[in-house]
């Protein structure tokens, strides 16, 4: 259920800030000259009623799906900008296969050659960076750069020299394969799914090799798995799912499918199997909610707004991802700084008690409290307060604590670790036993029981009463120690 | 084909190459810090990041002034910078990952802002973002007395600033660079560091594309600087290193541009000349990654073979004085193809011939023998030889079956000085484990 609310959430939130754009009347910008629609508009393109909203609207959902889910390996291989260099890398590909196509009579513009020519420079791109990052001490991000620029450098020579040839053809060979999303045809969005599903089902055969390469990969080789083979299928899928989608919906717009949707997938769950589904959920989400929103306002690039839509999730989900997002994590430092400032009033109350005789059995003042540690008396007061919340402490009315049952066990516990870590340090870390207080003071939160059982077996021999065992030190002069140390 | 000398060269070309040159170098200084650093990708990310701040200064401002839409650029490309730097520190995820995320949003949005301008004013992204290089020479200006292109004097002045940089923060940078840890307990300002150098890296970024165009700024940022990285362990090096091969990359490409197409039976036609120029440092890089003198694929063979020649040649002088010790002094070459060395046949063969052109063996009736000179090396290499074994077993007792092998291994190793050691500690034995003599050092 908890996973859930946050998911139902975001897609709320998503449909709300696309229903708030589609509601305002006024541009954020006054002399533009969109026309934004009104609610029956808005129905028919999230009901898919529009031939060009359904193919466009569905294809690319697909696309991100399959970006997505291919991504989130990418960015577990810490390739996140794979993508990015592999789509600059295509462009040689793309003028050569022009080059020879018009060489050899056609036009030039044939789109199976153009995807030819594409996949083999992207392939031969990744293989660069492979062979960059094996043999050579160059890192990865160096390696995707170099690529990215020589090859792009290359490309941008090749086209030029096509431009220049005078077949007259060659005019906007550039945004023919970096193409425009709207204008998408069912081909397009046919060949995308297509090429969705061919990946997601590779995906789903190899998974268990996969995880295995993107957590370990010299255990996976140790296993005899074929890694190198592996990496390359997964580069081919990636190279895949590039080419296909960068004629479709151009280049930047690829680039953020592979790694927007992954990065916030991260935040949402730290299970690999989870986290691809979540990062495919994510990529077709935004991309159909991107579409239809550009479907609504038709002068919008469409590209441009699912970047934008995938970019919203991906803050929402940095903050508000329940496994490692902003928020998430924020609120474990909290609680972890609460329970060991409520472990720490607890072993103070049950040292007092202890150490002196009381006016009224087993209660403590606030002063003495205040009196054992370097603490303020505002913090006292909260870890106090935390306490009574939990009926750990009962106040008596007049500035007294006392413990209550649960309370006492509790304290107890926190002794018991403390002294136990004490005790430890002194007689198998050679520590001077007034040395000792301030370690184990940070220490006794986080010993688990295991650790306990240890640490009785090693002080059973040296140290008879381990039920409650006394302090090493005076600890009515712990305070000050503390002070002399610091 | 035409030859070299027949290129039309005209001063347009100088300004060419001298504005790339320019550029490039100033890219390649700060790019040497961001390979290290392992953020080589941040050029690319500021490059297309920056389309928002051109379109709201332009917004903004209403005018297309270069120099309201360098601030609008420079900081959008600082934004660039930070907003990695948060995500990265505050979401935990890894550096390429959260640039992409930032610069692809940020593109967007400008993409989106753009278009909204985009009917009143010709604004198209393309004529907006990227400078060309060839048109460079064209748009020029007044400079204490002579017409200089303008796009020399800002890469100029983006040189100079990051000369500058380079030289007041060289020992922050390099600290801060390859061992963060050590710079803070040293107590440097990391941080403030590394955003100095990002806004550096933004301002020459969009300066440079804005007149040579993006492509030069990505290439150059970090082809050129990893070549350096290859061909030399020293920063210093490496910075003049990186800046030389941007500067000689920024000329050969643009020679290249005009010539190549040509040499390829294109026709009298020139290609584009910074994508030339970033083939050029990529053909530089392949080329370092080759012939590098430590890290070369190239040296790192030859260093391999000599290594494994020298052992050949050793192994042939050890057999040679043992079979003399067994009274057969004489051996022919199908018997060393028997002895299976190291590298195999031919190995043995080059071997063989280098020994005897060194004057150690000689061969007479198809037979190999030694020569004085080439029994005095063998003496040292089995006494060598004879003593680990003896060490082996006395002072680490292996058992005297298991020791050969191991001997094999360190004769080869063994200088002068260790093995006189070795002798010493064992009290100059006689014989070694398997009771065979051990030589006295040979006499010089």
């Amino acid at each position: 259920m908890l996973r859930v609310l946050p998911i139902a959430v975001l897609v709320l939130g998503g449909l709300g800030v696309c229903s708030v754009l589609g509601q305002s009347d006024t541009g954020t910008l006054t002399d533009s000259s969109i026309t934004w629609p009104g609610w029956a508009a808005l129905l028919r393109v999230l009901t898919l009623q529009d031939y060009n909203t359904r193919v466009v609207v569905l294809g690319v959902a697909c696309l991100g799906a399959a970006a997505g889910l291919i991504g989130a390996f990418m960015l577990l291989r810490e390739r996140a900008l794979l993508g990015d260099a592999l789509s600059h890398a295509t462009l040689p590909g793309i003028g050569l296969a022009f080059m020879v196509m018009v060489l050899f009579g056609g036009t030039g513009k044939w789109l199976p050659g153009l995807l030819l020519g594409a996949s083999i420079s992207g392939v031969l791109g990744v293989l660069c960076i492979m062979l960059i990052v094996r043999t050579m001490r160059i890192k990865q991000d160096a390696a995707l750069g170099i690529v990215l620029s020589v090859f792009f450098g290359l490309g941008v020579a090749v086209t030029g020299i096509v431009q220049n040839m005078g077949s007259g053809h060659a005019a906007g060979l550039q945004s023919f394969i970096y193409g425009k999303t709207a204008s998408m045809l069912l081909s397009d969005a046919v060949r995308i799914g297509v090429a969705g599903v061919i990946i997601t089902f590779a995906c789903l055969v190899l998974f268990k090799e996969f995880r295995l390469l993107c957590f370990d990969a010299a255990y996976a080789r140790s296993q005899g798995w074929p890694v190198t083979l592996l990496d390359v299928v997964m580069m081919a899928l990636v190279v895949g799912v590039t080419v296909i989608g960068l004629q479709a919906v151009g280049l930047i717009l690829m680039i953020a499918l592979l790694v927007i949707p992954p990065a916030a997938a991260k935040f949402w769950t730290t299970r690999l199997s989870r986290m691809v589904f979540t990062s495919a959920l994510l990529g077709g989400m935004s991309c159909s909610l991107g579409a239809g929103m550009s479907a609504l306002v038709p002068r919008l690039p469409a590209g441009a707004i699912i970047v934008c839509v995938a970019g919203l999730f991906f803050l929402i989900s940095m903050f508000a991802g329940p496994a490692r997002g902003v928020l998430a994590r924020w609120w474990d430092q909290k609680r972890l700084v609460r329970s060991v400032a409520r472990q720490n009033v607890l072993r103070a109350i049950y040292e007092v008690v202890e150490s002196s005789d009381r006016d009224v059995p087993g209660a403590v003042t606030f002063d003495e409290l205040v009196g054992r540690r370097t603490w303020s008396p505002r913090e006292v007061q909260n870890a106090l307060n935390c306490a009574i919340r939990g009926r750990l402490v009962r106040p008596d009315g007049f500035q007294r604590y006392a413990l209550s049952d649960e309370g006492r066990q509790a304290a107890w516990r926190a002794v018991r670790n403390h002294r136990l870590w004490e005790l430890y340090l002194i007689t198998h870390a050679d520590i001077a036993p007034s040395h000792v207080d301030r370690d184990a003071d940070r220490v006794e939160h986080v010993l688990g029981d295991e650790m306990v059982a240890e640490l009785e077996k090693l002080l059973a021999d040296t140290h008879p009463n381990l039920t409650t065992p006394a302090s090493p030190h005076r600890i009515d002069r712990a305070f000050h120690v503390e002070r002399e140390t610091a | 084909m035409p030859p070299l000398c027949a290129i039309a060269w005209l001063p347009l070309d100088t300004w060419i190459v001298v504005v790339g040159a320019l550029g490039a170098m100033a890219c390649a200084l700060l790019g040497t810090f961001l390979v290290l650093r392992k953020m080589s990708m941040m050029g690319d990310a500021i490059s297309h990041a920056v389309l928002p701040g051109l379109a709201i200064a332009f917004l903004v401002t209403g005018s297309r002034d270069s120099l309201v839409m360098l601030a609008g650029a420079g900081v959008v490309g600082v934004l660039t910078a930070v907003f990695t730097q948060w995500i990265h520190a505050a979401g935990k995820v890894d550096q390429g990952a959260s640039m992409g995320v930032v610069f692809t949003i940020l593109f967007a949005v400008g993409l989106i802002l753009i278009r909204q301008t985009a009917d009143h004013v010709d604004l198209d992204p393309e004529c907006v973002l990227y400078g060309a290089i060839e048109f460079v020479p064209l748009d020029t200006t007044a400079f204490l007395g002579w017409q200089v292109p303008r796009a020399a004097i800002t890469v100029g002045v983006v040189l100079v600033l990051n000369l500058l940089f380079v030289t007041l923060l060289y020992k922050e940078l390099k600290l801060t660079s390859l061992d963060p840890a050590l710079a803070t307990t040293v107590g440097i300002n990391a941080h403030l560091v590394h955003y100095l150098l990002m806004t550096l890296v933004a301002v020459t970024t969009v300066a440079v594309f804005e007149s040579v165009g993006s492509i030069l700024v990505i290439a150059m940022f970090i082809v050129p600087p990893a070549a350096a990285h290859l061909l030399t362990d020293r920063l210093s090096v490496m910075l003049l290193l990186s800046a030389g091969l941007a500067a000689l990359s920024a000329a050969l490409g643009h020679v290249a541009a005009i010539t190549l197409p040509a040499w390829l039976g294109l026709g009298d036609i020139s290609t584009n000349t910074a994508g030339m120029m970033a083939v050029m440092a990529g053909v530089f890089f392949v080329v370092a990654a080759l012939a590098g003198p430590r890290h070369g694929i190239v040296s790192r063979a030859v260093h391999r073979i000599a290594l494994s020649l020298r052992i050949v040649r050793e192994d042939i002088l050890g057999l040679l004085y043992r079979l003399d010790e067994l009274g057969a002094p004489r051996i022919s070459r199908r018997a060393f193809a028997q002895a299976e060395l190291v590298g195999g046949p031919f190995m043995t063969r080059i071997a063989l011939w280098s020994l005897r052109r060194a004057g150690q063996i000689v061969r007479e009736d198809a037979t190999y023998h030694l020569t004085p000179r080439g029994r005095s090396a063998a003496q040292e290499l089995v006494r060598s030889h004879r003593l680990w074994e003896s060490f082996l077993e006395q002072e680490l007792r292996l058992p005297p079956d298991h020791v050969h092998c191991t001997a094999e291994r360190l004769e080869h190793v063994t200088g002068a000085r260790l093995q006189e050691r070795l002798a010493e500690s064992l009290g100059d034995p006689g014989h070694d484990p398997h009771g065979e003599p051990i030589p006295d050092r040979p006499s010089r």
